[in-house]
This record gives C-alpha cells, sequence and structure tokens, in this order.
C-alpha cells in the first residue's frame, strides 16, 4: 500500500465531516443533496482502503452496491425535488414546513 | 514514492473542491466543484487499486448523477439562498460543534489505536475486474439481483413522481 491506511481513514473523515456541515449549514435542497453524496462518497473511500489494507474483494463489493443505490437515490430524490418546486416554487427548506405548523 | 504524492495532491484535490462545494453559493458552481471532488477520487482509488471502482466513480458519478443534478438545477429557478436569522445563527454554532466533536473523536480513536495498522500489505490481487465480477456473481448473488430491483422501484417511482400532477 502506497500510503498507510490511516491517511485514506483521515481523507474519508474529513470529506465525511465537510458533507455533514454541508448538509447541516446550508438551507438549498440541491445543495444538501450533494452533500449527502459526498458522505456516501468518503464512505466508499474508507471501504476501498480497507478493502486494499486487507487484501479482500468484500468492500469493492459493497462500494458497487453504494454506487447502485446512490444512482437510484439521486433519480428518485431530485424529481421529489422538482415536484416540490413545481408545487411551492421553492427549494428552500425553511420554507417548506408543511408538517410543523 | 511519487505514488504517494500523488496521492497527497489528489487528496487535497479532493478536500478543498468538497469545501467550496458547501460555501459556494452558486449551485452550478458546486456541481462542477463536486465533479473536480469525483475526479480526484477516482484517481485515488487507482492508486489504491481499485481499477474497476475507479472507472465506475467516474462513469456513474461524474458522469450520470453529475449530469442529472445540472438537470435540475436547469429546471429550476433558484433564487438566492435565505434563512430565518435567529435559527441560523444558533443552528450554525451547533452543527459546526457538532461536527468537530465527531471529527476529533474519531481522530483520537485513529491515533490511539494505531499500533495495529502500520504494516501495509505489499501483494494486491482484489481490484481486477476479474476478481470483482466473480465475487458479485457467486457469493453476493442475491444483493446484486436485490440491487437490480432497487433500480427498477426507483424507474417507476421517478415515472410516477415526474407525472403532471399527483
Amino acid at each position: 500500500m502506497i500510503v498507510p491506511l490511516e491517511h485514506v481513514i483521515a481523507l474519508s473523515l474529513a470529506l465525511f465531516s465537510i458533507g455533514v456541515l454541508g448538509v447541516l449549514l446550508r438551507r438549498n435542497a440541491i445543495t444538501i443533496f450533494m452533500s449527502i453524496e459526498l458522505m456516501l462518497n468518503a464512505v466508499n473511500l474508507a471501504l476501498v482502503g480497507f478493502s486494499r489494507y486487507y487484501d479482500s474483494v468484500d468492500g469493492q463489493v459493497f462500494v458497487f452496491l453504494v454506487m447502485t443505490l446512490a444512482a437510484a437515490e439521486v433519480a428518485v430524490g431530485l424529481a421529489i425535488i422538482i415536484s416540490l418546486y413545481r408545487n411551492r416554487q421553492t427549494v428552500n427548506i425553511d420554507e417548506i414546513n408543511l408538517m410543523k405548523n | 514514492m511519487t505514488l504517494s504524492i500523488l496521492f497527497y495532491i489528489a487528496a487535497f484535490i479532493a478536500v478543498a473542491s468538497a469545501v467550496l462545494v458547501v460555501l459556494n453559493k452558486n449551485a452550478v458552481y458546486s456541481a462542477i466543484l463536486l465533479v473536480l471532488c469525483f475526479f480526484s477520487l477516482a484517481m485515488i482509488y487507482l492508486l489504491l487499486e481499485a481499477y474497476f471502482l475507479a472507472v465506475l466513480e467516474v462513469f456513474i458519478y461524474a458522469g450520470a448523477i453529475m449530469v442529472l443534478f445540472l438537470f435540475a438545477i436547469m429546471l429550476l429557478n433558484l433564487e438566492r439562498e435565505k434563512a430565518l436569522p435567529h435559527f441560523m445563527k444558533f443552528q450554525r454554532a451547533l452543527s459546526i460543534m457538532l461536527v468537530a466533536m465527531f471529527f476529533f473523536g474519531v481522530s483520537l480513536i485513529m491515533v490511539d489505536g494505531s499500533g495495529e495498522l502500520h504494516q501495509p500489505i505489499i501483494k494486491f490481487s482484489a481490484g481486477s475486474v476479474y476478481a470483482l465480477g466473480e465475487a458479485l456473481f457467486t457469493k453476493f448473488l442475491l444483493p446484486f439481483e436485490v440491487a437490480s430491483l432497487l433500480l427498477l422501484v426507483a424507474l417507476i417511482g421517478t415515472v410516477y413522481l415526474a407525472k403532471r400532477k399527483i
């Protein structure tokens, strides 16, 4: 392995934290969705690093399945966001508070 | 040695573009920067000898998913982002504190138990398309079929959601 496993995990941790911050701080539904993609990629990176470290293909199969899931999730999620925009004329999540009041 | 330098360059690009994705006010710029982040992650997969996954990362994430994102951004008429101000200040402080706690907590665990993780394996044979395909069609056949079912369900759901009125 060209770098220690800790460095791969540290990179994955940094990307995941940035993704969580994006979800918590941003108000735009599209940007929040992109941050979720970032978090999925961070987890993928950790899986690939461990797969390389333990010389096992299982982690890479998981990454393959996560990619399939991400594709399905993006298709459905963006359809939901677009139909939400069609009904409410906004994607600001502070204004979408139908269940709050 | 040169390969590890390449790894650190790619890692720096990935983190920098991820930070800019979160901070950027313009959603189109965020999407383009996210593509850059995915490309550097694909490079890291190559350096970790996961060749097939590197190709898939470029195809699926940088290709399909980001094109879908850009289509959605173009369809929506995005105004400038505005938050409820009193709520925002509290939430910002709380979320930054929470994420910092998470980050340093996991870092501490990593630094603490680092004795076992230091010996790298030289030989590696699991990154090829052959090995991945063999595992996918023998040991992981059921998850593979379930994933195809999931894609079918997502397809039907998207078509239903995209109808004029629901």
